[in-house]
């Protein structure tokens, strides 16, 4: 398991990029990951990401653009336009979390 | 306890060139419920991908974008031995109401929404739904009668024009 260092903090990732050990998940590091794929943070980007980071505590999976629509409240367009082209696993990179598995 | 030596810093190429320039175009052709799911599902994942997607619905797929009927596509077990029923019971009264029941439940079961709210999803994540001409002529339907976000009622031949270079699945 690789372990890289991104603005000052060392963290563990798989051969992608992607944090495998949520828990070293920091606000902070939130904004370097974003930083990292050219997306500025804004307050609707955190409803998403905070979202997302709840929903894993509770489901132990990452949700997927569906999830994040209806259980979430965020629309697909709105998730479209934040995290554009790949918005699924962009978010779950920016909030520390495993690509999402679900087909839908 | 091993060491690991921090590498150079690791991050995700999500922005890749081929993703941009790769197009989807689905020919969905039936009309049945199990077989409207694959190419909506495909249809969703392209488009998670970044991919331009066009899903052109023809013959039986027209039930799939019918206002009509859209709500309504069944399932059956006859002429489908995957089911691993004896083909007799198919053809029991009530039984293709039953075996649609049981897979809408199966689907919903996995969080996969029913056929007008996945096109919605598709519609919202940048898909493009187009209509067959020669169905709609044959079945005497006009865009009103289909869904409304289906963009327009098209030639095959405008649709293999909107989706030059792309790659193509026909269900």
């Amino acid at each position: 398991m690789p372990v890289t260092i991104l603005d000052g903090h060392h963290i563990h990732v798989d051969d992608e990029g992607f944090l495998t050990d949520p828990a070293e998940w920091t606000p902070e590091l939130a904004e370097v990951f974003a930083a990292q794929i050219g997306i500025e943070l804004t307050d609707e980007h955190w409803k998403v990401l905070r979202f997302l980071r709840e929903d894993y505590q509770s489901q132990g999976e990452t949700a997927t653009i569906r999830r994040v629509s209806t259980a979430g409240g965020i629309p697909v367009k709105q998730l479209f336009a934040l995290f554009p082209q790949k918005p699924a696993k962009k978010m779950a990179y920016i909030a520390g979390l495993p690509k999402p598995h679900g087909c839908v | 306890m091993t060491t690991t030596e921090p590498s150079a810093a690791i991050v995700p190429r999500f922005d890749d060139a081929t993703a941009s320039e790769r197009k989807l175009a689905i020919i969905c052709s039936k009309g049945t419920l199990d077989m409207a799911y694959p190419g909506l599902v495909l249809a969703n994942a392209a488009l998670g991908e970044g991919i331009e997607t066009h899903l052109f619905f023809t013959f039986w797929g027209f039930e799939m974008i019918n206002k009509q009927t859209m709500n309504d596509l069944k399932f059956t077990v006859l002429g489908n031995p995957a089911t691993h029923l004896p083909q007799g019971l198919g053809g029991l009264p009530w039984m293709t109401s039953m075996a649609t029941a049981k897979l809408k439940k199966s689907i919903a079961e996995v969080g996969v929404p029913e056929i007008p709210e996945f096109l919605e999803q598709i519609v919202a994540s940048g898909g493009h739904l187009w209509a067959c001409r020669m169905s709609a002529d044959m079945n005497h339907l006009t865009k009103d009668d289909l869904y409304d976000e289906v963009e327009d009622i098209i030639s095959a031949a405008d649709f293999i024009d909107k989706t030059a270079g792309a790659q193509l699945l026909f269900i």
